[in-house]
């Protein structure tokens, strides 16, 4: 009875959710099934083959993907190392490796436009070393690198707590029963951060696949994510009804990768050999 | 006498400045059960894990079977351990973990397979191998983790008290599980506990440890009857321990009474400690005993009473069949034979049986 | 060795991938010298111009206002969330934090998109939808952060203050509360920081005219930085470190430590 009124607290909450979550989410919907005279069309989802948007579409995942890839293969080796250290040191090293994501995330695309801009620090240093110069503001590989730096800390985080958990314990029985380094690392340390990694990894892929201010402002308009896309039909064209509907098979992306990470996840929880 | 299988020779080791084991001599014979016992940080866990090889001594040797394996990794070891906390591999099946080892040796799956059953069985969990670790209660982990360790089919298995965290009743089963295991499979056991009445049920041979020496090496008996010195017999058992002078051989004055006793050799006027069990202790008529006392108070234990008497300003701790109420004016009366007269702590080694007591 | 050494080339290697190009945005913070790259001598009138500029001055007061207040709103609406969700089945519990993590992992663009659409079509878009949209945002970082601190605390210890003869509130303040204190504290925290670092919602949400930092900063990058921009971020980032320091190793968190 008592329990029954303390679960009434989570009603505002249920409200606001219901009405700013989903709400909007159906909002969503209509506008991605009609026409802007309000007639029901499928034109809006199947505008994402047009080839424009199919290859924006195709360009984003391919980035998202590389940057993916480049932060895991970062983070993993990173976070061994962190959780090696002495206990002491260790709290202080991984705040160190923690603090950048703090840095408004704005700043710090700013920060990257000006190392890598023609007249820009990294070049000015090449210059110096009498090497030619990098010419990569304005392309792919400068909306990765700034991805790549944005969405790092989320990789090396919950990696380095899945490992970090793995108790001694757990290490020296692999070892008391034969297991050599190599061994440990891949029958034991892989699947038991595994967990970590997927979260990882979907902490990554998703903002990198939506992101748009970041090709945005790095691509010199010259490179068009899904994002820019959508972006661009709310913002300049005002299509609301193209929007929503990209938007939405966005959105179907964004949940199968996640559906595809969780099933992963509990596939690297259970059978490994 | 079967032959000697682990050498421990002057064995040291510290952390951080501080002697864990200082100056270690043991050895442990083919097909014992070889129980270390002491008080917690008393080194008996540092001495397993020089054992099984998770760490390294600063100085001495570890020879297994003749030759010197001080530096040799765990995973080239010939012996296994069951760990206190079981350990075992949560993202894989029971059958995963204990076919293990076995997968690393590149056994056939046929003898993977029927070593899994032959383990299972023996450790009474038969049909497991499909079940999750999760699922299992912490006895049966247990017994997994024994599974695990044993059909590698290693020369001696090193337990760190692997009873630890189950209760009182699951405990005193598995005790004689392990006893009938150790008969079963013939390897030598290697037990670190802080339960004495573990030590005293399983083993053939016993190491009290205290601050990183040896006390006393024996069998269950020879350590619960003779007591080398005051801390193993206040570690093993309960008694009553009472500050005493060696009047001459098989004298003893104890509380301004002289009691005779068999122990010879302690010199004339020495001050020694003397120890004498609770059970050893016989209340008999005020006028009957050797002293007199008044019981202080009275505790039913089931088989026995409990019972403290207050004479001479000691407070005697008394076991016995017949019950005295509260307050009764007794006498007290112990046998010559169940006088320990032990000398009191002088070397260093021994001062730390004293900081202890 | 080799690998001991080894491991230090790679956290260097990683360290300066991370702090290069703030440092480089707080060297820059000090020079006099209008093309970006040359060292034109020390200065600190971009600081002064920073101060003086009422547009950077008034998106920095408009970005803490609304942190402040979403964080504030989310924090009492997700910890009354946390407590009922606490009094509900195992099975609604599971339902209820898996709708509440959808919003986290939603991608940015199309949580802002949607509420856009909904504002527009019943009202104007202002102050006041981009703090409803920030709270909104905010409100699972509460509840994550408030509800295992509600499954340490012990039930018992409630009922029996009830048994004790305490009304619900007063055992609230006086036995639960001090139990979640320190996750509706981090909750705070973490929704204030969120809100701060926001930049798609809040673009897509936010009136015309009106700027939070985030949003000040795409504009300005699109045009043409100011160097005022680059003083701004060292103080920002001077502010965060400072903050996080004390959190993490100010005597609060020491107090924090011992008592767990």
């Amino acid at each position: 009875m008592c329990n029954l009124k303390r679960q009434l607290l989570a009603g505002p909450y249920l409200l606001w959710m219901a009405g700013f979550i989903l709400l909007p989410v159906i909002m969503i919907f209509y506008y991605a099934f009609t026409t802007t005279s309000g007639h029901f069309t499928l034109l809006n989802i199947s505008s994402i083959f047009a080839s424009i948007h199919l290859k924006s579409l195709l360009l984003s995942l391919k980035l998202a993907l590389i940057c993916t890839g480049v932060c895991l293969l970062l983070s993993y080796p990173l976070a061994m190392i962190l959780n090696g250290m002495k206990e002491k040191s260790q709290g202080f090293i991984v705040f160190i490796f923690i603090l950048p994501m703090w840095m408004n995330f704005m700043l710090r695309i700013l920060a990257w436009k000006l190392l890598l801009s023609n007249n820009g620090v990294i070049n000015t240093l090449l210059e110096a070393l009498g090497l030619p110069g990098l010419d990569i503001l304005n392309t792919p590989s400068a909306v990765v690198f700034c991805m790549v730096y944005d969405f790092l800390p989320f990789m090396i985080l919950p990696i380095y707590n899945a490992m970090s958990r793995i108790e001694d314990d757990i290490l020296e029985a692999a070892r008391d029963l034969g297991a050599g380094t190599v061994t440990i690392f891949f029958k034991i340390i892989v699947p038991l951060t595994m967990p970590g990694v997927v979260s990882g990894i979907t902490m990554v892929f998703v903002p990198a696949l939506t992101s748009f201010a970041i090709s945005d402002l790095l691509g010199g308009g010259k490179v068009l994510l899904i994002g820019n896309v959508i972006e661009q039909a709310f913002m300049q064209e005002y299509n609301w009804n193209l929007g929503s509907g990209l938007s939405l098979v966005l959105m179907v992306f964004v949940i199968a990768s996640m559906a595809l990470m969780s099933a992963k996840g509990e596939e690297g929880g259970a059978g490994v050999w | 006498m079967s032959k000697r299988l682990i050498d421990l020779q002057h064995i040291t080791k510290s952390f951080d400045g501080q002697t864990v084991l200082d100056d270690l001599n043991l050895y442990i014979r083919e097909n014992e059960f070889l129980t270390l016992l002491g008080p917690s940080g008393c080194g008996k866990t540092t001495t397993l894990r020089i054992i099984g090889g998770f760490e390294s001594p600063d100085t001495g040797n570890v020879i297994f079977d003749g030759k010197n394996i001080t530096s040799l990794a765990p995973n080239e070891r010939q012996l296994n351990t069951v760990f206190q906390k079981y350990a075992l591999f949560p993202h894989m099946s029971i059958a995963e973990n204990i076919a293990f080892g076995l997968k690393i040796k590149k056994k056939s799956k046929a003898y993977i397979n029927d070593k899994i059953k032959y383990a299972l069985k023996l450790v009474n969990l038969e049909g497991f191998e499909k079940r999750s670790v999760d699922s299992l209660s912490g006895g049966q982990q247990q017994r997994i983790a024994i599974a695990r360790a044993i059909v590698n089919e290693p020369k001696v298995l090193l337990l760190d008290e692997p009873l630890g965290a189950l209760d009182l009743k699951l405990r005193q089963d598995m005790q004689y599980e392990l006893i009938r295991l150790k008969n079963e499979l013939g390897i030598t056991f290697i037990y670190v506990t802080h339960d004495q009445e573990e030590a005293l049920t399983m083993s053939d041979t016993i190491v009290v440890m205290n601050q990183g020496y040896i006390q006393q090496i024996g069998t269950p008996e020879d350590i619960y009857n003779e007591p080398t010195n005051a801390f193993v017999a206040d570690f093993i058992g309960e008694s009553n321990i009472i500050d005493g002078i060696m009047i001459k051989d098989r004298l003893v004055s104890v509380l301004d009474v002289t009691f005779p006793c068999v122990d010879e050799g302690f010199g004339t006027n020495t001050p020694v400690d003397v120890v004498i069990r609770p059970e050893d202790v016989e209340l008999v008529a005020p006028e009957a005993g050797m002293l007199e006392g008044d019981v202080a108070s009275l505790i039913f234990k089931g088989v026995h009473w409990e019972i403290e008497v207050l004479a001479h300003g000691f407070e005697w701790l008394v076991q016995t069949t017949q019950m005295h109420p509260v307050g009764t004016h007794v006498g007290i009366r112990v046998d010559p034979f169940n006088i320990q007269i032990m000398n009191k702590p002088e070397s260093s080694d021994e001062k730390a049986v004293e900081s202890d007591v | 060795m080799v690998k001991k050494s080894a491991q230090r080339i790679y956290l260097s290697l990683i360290f300066l991938f991370l702090y290069l190009p703030i440092l480089v945005l707080m060297v820059l913070s000090f020079n006099d010298s209008k093309t970006r790259v040359q060292w034109g001598g020390f200065t600190l009138k971009w600081y002064q111009n920073l101060f003086s500029s009422s547009s950077i001055m008034e998106a920095f007061w408009t970005t803490l206002a609304i942190s402040l207040a979403s964080a504030l709103i989310s924090t009492l609406l997700g910890m009354l969330a946390a407590l009922g969700i606490d009094a509900m089945r195992k099975r609604n519990q599971a339902v209820m934090i898996g709708a509440t993590n959808i919003p986290l992992l939603n991608a940015d663009i199309v949580t802002g998109l949607s509420m856009m659409l909904l504002f527009v079509r019943f009202t104007r878009l202002g102050m006041g939808t981009v703090l409803i949209a920030h709270i909104t945002f905010n409100i699972p970082y509460v509840i994550l952060n408030v509800l295992p601190k509600l499954k340490q605390s012990s039930r018992t210890a409630y009922e029996a203050a009830l048994d004790l003869g305490a009304t619900p509130l007063y055992a609230f303040f006086k036995i639960v509360w001090p139990q979640i204190r320190p996750g509706v504290f981090s909750g705070f925290l973490m929704a204030m920081t969120m809100s701060l670092d926001d930049f798609s919602i809040t673009y897509f949400t936010k009136g015309a005219g009106i700027h939070t930092l985030s949003t000040m900063i795409y504009t300005e990058m699109r045009k043409g930085i100011r160097p005022e921009m680059y003083a701004l971020s060292t103080i920002l980032f001077l502010l965060a470190l400072a903050l996080l320091l004390f959190m993490n190793f100010g005597p609060s968190a020491r107090k924090a430590e011992t008592r767990q």
